[in-house]
């Protein structure tokens, strides 16, 4: 940029313009609420009861790549107390494009000391996880991930 | 036959300490999403619940749906109280029905 009559300055700032545009695009994916299709998006509204989910709280860990998605392991936690008073009630985990979204409602309650549950659940093809969890008060917080799946479950052998 | 395995941790458990509890139960979890080789469809045969009580009280469920992995494995927290049985029951498709339960140790 100091030596704007570089014959590469052209390059070079086309070359800023692409990153800066692949960034934007990496920050939309990111934020974007849903990133759901409508099987997913049906299956979440159906636990919210329409609620909106609002972004936090919930740490959804669960390997970016997997080989093989017949048994991919997932760990939901929530960053919240479990005291009676306030608590996390519920957690739920759905997926984008699995044959039907519903993987799992884990019922918590005080006396589970801590909003921490794991699985190991299956995945059809590469696609988007969300986990969700509502507290005592009733209100929704939610993570997703995306995993990319090498080898399909569900359907296969 | 079913077999089930409940893990308790093996280290000292002080009462109000918070445990992890892992059970896992042998199961085919079939989705009725798969053909056989003849191009029949594969009905359905998923544990739909599984349920934990502990000290008289239900502190743990889970709705499964044909996501979760066949032998289904679960694992999750409980506030340690004093000894006695941690109780898990398993229920699904075609009147599937398991119980089994753990000692749960707790010292102090």
């Amino acid at each position: 940029m100091s030596r704007p009559f570089s014959p590469r300055s052209g390059i070079e700032l086309d070359r800023r313009a692409l990153i800066g545009a692949g960034a934007a695009f990496v920050t939309a994916l990111a934020i974007s609420p849903a990133r759901a299709s409508p099987e997913m998006a049906a299956a979440i509204r159906k636990f919210t009861g329409g609620v909106e989910p609002k972004t936090g709280k919930v740490t959804l860990d669960i390997a970016p790549l997997v080989e093989n998605g017949n048994a991919v392991g997932v760990e939901v936690k929530v960053d919240h107390p479990m005291k009676p008073e306030s608590f996390v009630s519920e957690i739920a985990l759905f997926t984008e494009k699995n044959p039907s979204p519903d993987v799992a409602v884990f019922h918590l309650t005080p006396h589970s000391g801590r909003a921490h549950v794991v699985t190991r659940m299956r995945l059809a093809t590469t696609q988007h996880v969300a986990a969700l969890a509502r507290l005592s008060d009733g209100s929704l917080w939610q993570e997703t991930r995306e995993v990319i799946v090498t080898i399909a479950a569900c359907t296969e052998d | 036959m079913t077999t089930a395995m409940i893990l308790v941790p093996r280290t000292p458990i002080r009462s109000g300490d918070v445990v992890m509890l892992k059970a896992m139960i042998s199961h085919p979890m079939e989705t009725g999403y798969r053909r056989s080789e003849k191009g029949e469809e594969i009905p359905r045969n998923i544990i739909r619940r599984m349920i934990c009580r502990y000290d008289g009280v239900e502190v743990f469920s889970v709705d499964m749906h044909q996501a979760i992995a066949a032998n289904p494995f679960m694992s999750f927290g409980v506030v340690a109280t004093k000894s006695g049985p941690v109780e898990f029951e398993w229920v699904g498709d075609n009147g599937f029905r398991h119980r089994q339960s753990a000692q749960l140790n707790v010292t102090g």
